[in-house]
């Protein structure tokens, strides 16, 4: 962007400067400390000149929003034209109570859902399984069988909102569940939209939601894609995720290259499946984080952006522009809130939101002050969401598109995030690949390796954590969502009723037949569909898939 | 420690596994780190266990995903001197208390319980009756934790 010439002006002029200017002020009043870092360790210079970002080629590297390779946005219009989805990821207890918080936030100006299911229903097993004892309606809501599908959209017309599902085992079995549900409200599966998450290669390395081995988890989730490449063209068939990569501890560059490690396997499988990359890869988005570290997490969107587009086409040799995008959800990070003076969170995830949409997300999750200590209660929630609304509406952020492209830090940290990463994908690559690395533990040892030196910054308060290694006051508790005991008994007669009602001979059939799919390499979809539809539990399911492919155990790495 | 436990198979292969000891030495400190339940939240379990193994505990970590009566028979078959219980799916309430309950049937009773997570300050005192001996929450410094395990776990013989 700088001719040669102006470029040394500009280099002799800063260092007349530090002998002559800065000097004296170091010592009359020196930094308060040696080295300046981003929270993931990266340096950060005092300041960013021209010379930082002296290679930077406008056209090739940044372009225009809605351009190839879309460092500044995916759209010609950003946020001008319409905001991002505000999403809130709620569950809660069982349908009927998660299906009145749906109703409350849609009513309080929420444009999409999220569901957040609990812990038996994320590992495939049903509430009355000895090992959901405790956890029913815990973590989020209980979903057994099609029935509770339908009571959770009950009166939410589904050809009008999209919805997203954090699911990843037992994908396919809920977007089977949405599938029937929204064909009884009448809804065609070629008109539903929203998103499964559906990515298997984040839980091995960080969320550890697992069911199925890396292999056969694969299989599934190229099912999924496959199969909605042409019977559900509106739905984004998974969501790889930086976010739990990140809470597990990781630093910003790890979370970008850890991801798109993963979206790179994915589009391999499905390209070795045989389908043509532009058939799939314009449905595959993304989910990351958003820490505290503003600048930081600027950049790293907008390097994933770029690092996407550049895969995608170079490649993979995608030839439609809608495969180049990186369309991403973001969360504002859970693991940057703090049990005391929950207050504070408020605070800390506006700022997070406000990194997120400077970065050009598609649809945002604001945690809520009390999400450290419970499921938020409903005025917990609402504060922020309202922190979205302020933000899209009262701060002017949304007025022009990337607003902080052009800035020399923010530019030549975006180009940082990206060498950085490469150098990760790359060792990926040379040890044969995610599903290798994973085996190897190097992702997992790499994030704990991350958080413990964190853990350890925050101890001898090389880090400042408000709350809790400085300003440590005491706070009054702030009262806390409570999840009925009853709500366990309730679901569990639920569930009985349908093991009753349902035509158990034609489970049993669907069941064998899906056994039989799954044995064979046919596309399990339509076979899972067929059950769910006779009300087959989630667990019927997902043990056809555990006796059929083994389970995976958690390695206990630490 | 009570006869059962110090007899049979268990005993030889602790031996084993620590080798010859001389007489009066006092072995290390051996903690059980453990993940109760389907809850995949594992950071904090995997922090506290490299911490207690930096400052010289022997550590086990079980993985994720066990049920109260997997925990007991490892607590048990490793001879531990406490078990730490992490949660942070809500499931703390039956979880904690399941696992005292079984150590207890197993006369085992004398392995300290410990348990941390997303732990809401009321369901502490009730933790505690139950037999649960200390309950950190978010935000405790590792060295608080570490300070605590030194002054309150002694190698049971």
């Amino acid at each position: 962007m700088f001719n040669k010439e102006k470029i040394e002006a500009i280099i002799k002029e800063r260092q007349r400067w530090e002998e002559e200017i800065l000097q004296d002020s170091l010592e009359t009043l020196p930094e308060s400390r040696n080295t300046f870092t981003t929270i993931s360790g990266l340096g950060v210079k005092r300041l960013y000149t021209p010379e930082d970002i002296k290679d930077l080629d406008y056209e090739r590297d940044l372009g225009f929003p809605g351009q190839y390779p879309f460092t500044r946005g995916i759209h010609p219009t950003m946020y001008r034209a319409r905001v991002w989805t505000m999403r809130m990821f709620s569950g809660l207890g069982t349908a009927e109570d998660t299906n009145r918080r749906f109703k409350y936030l849609l009513e309080h100006g929420e444009t999409g859902l999220s569901i957040a299911f609990h812990f038996p229903t994320l590992m495939g097993y049903c509430s009355d399984d000895p090992m959901a004892r405790g956890e029913v309606g815990k973590c989020g809501v209980a979903v057994d069988t099609l029935k509770d599908m339908e009571i959770l959209f009950d009166g939410i017309p589904m050809d009008k909102i999209t919805t997203s599902m954090t699911i990843n085992p037992p994908a396919a079995v809920l977007l089977a569940m949405y599938i029937v549900t929204a064909e009884k409200q009448g809804v065609s599966k070629k008109e539903i939209g929203g998103t499964i998450q559906n990515d298997m290669l984040k839980e091995f390395i960080a969320q550890k939601t697992f069911m199925l081995p890396p292999e056969p988890s694969l299989r599934i989730i190229v099912d999924t894609i496959e199969y909605c490449a042409k019977e559900v063209p509106k739905w984004n068939t998974i969501s790889i995720s930086g976010y739990h990569i990140r809470e597990a501890g990781s630093t910003a560059v790890q979370e970008l290259a850890f991801t798109l490690a993963d979206g790179l396997t994915y589009v391999q499988a499905c390209v070795d499946r045989g389908m043509d990359v532009d058939e799939f890869a314009p449905r595959l988005s993304f989910f990351f984080n958003a820490h505290i570290d503003f600048f930081e997490e600027i950049a790293k969107y907008r390097a994933a952006r770029r690092m996407w587009a550049r895969f995608m086409r170079e490649r993979f040799g995608a030839k439609n522009p809608r495969s180049w995008m990186l369309r991403f959800h973001t969360q504002t990070a859970g693991c940057s809130l703090t049990a005391q003076q929950p207050y504070n969170n408020i605070i800390r995830t506006a700022y997070e939101a406000m990194a997120a949409v400077l970065g050009g997300t598609q649809s945002l999750h604001t945690n809520s002050l009390d999400e450290v200590l419970a499921l938020p209660t409903e005025e917990a929630v609402t504060i922020a969401l309202r922190t979205q609304q302020i933000l899209a509406e009262e701060t002017g952020v949304i007025n022009t598109i990337d607003p902080l492209a052009g800035s020399y830090f923010v530019e030549a940290l975006t180009d940082k995030m990206e060498e950085e990463a490469m150098r990760y994908i790359d060792k990926i690559e040379a040890m044969g690949g995610m599903i290798a690395a994973i085996e190897k533990g190097y992702p997992q040892m790499e994030i704990a390796d991350a958080a413990y030196r964190f853990q350890r910054d925050i101890d001898k308060v090389n880090r400042t954590l408000v709350g809790v290694n400085k300003y440590i006051t005491d706070h009054p508790p702030v009262e806390i969502l409570r999840i009925d005991p009853e709500v366990e008994r309730r679901q569990i007669a639920r569930l009985q009723e349908v093991r009753q009602k349902r035509d158990n001979k034609k489970v049993k059939e669907r069941l064998q037949q899906l056994r039989h799919a799954a044995q064979g390499k046919e596309n399990l979809m339509p076979y899972i569909i067929e059950c769910v539809r006779e009300y087959a539990t989630i667990q019927e399911i997902c043990d056809v898939f555990r006796e059929v492919f083994g389970r995976y155990q958690d390695p206990g790495l630490f | 420690m009570s006869s059962e436990r110090s007899s049979g198979d268990i005993k030889i292969q602790v031996c084993s596994r620590w080798g010859v000891r001389e007489m009066g030495e006092e072995r290390k400190v051996r903690i059980m780190i453990a993940k109760p339940g389907l809850d995949g939240h594992d950071r904090g379990a995997r922090v506290i266990a490299r911490a207690l193994r930096d400052a010289g505990f022997e550590v086990i970590y079980t993985g994720l995903h066990q049920s109260p009566e997997q925990i007991v028979a490892a607590a048990i078959q490793e001879d531990v001197d406490a078990v730490g219980l992490s949660n942070l799916s809500g499931a703390h309430t039956y979880l904690f208390p399941r696992v005292v309950e079984l150590l207890r049937e197993q006369g085992a009773d004398d392995i300290v319980v410990f348990g941390g997570g997303i732990i809401p300050d009321e369901d502490i005192p009730k933790l505690k009756e139950a037999g649960i001996k200390e309950v950190f929450t978010p935000g405790t410094l590792l060295e608080d934790i570490i300070k605590w395990v030194k002054e309150n776990i002694k190698p049971r013989r």
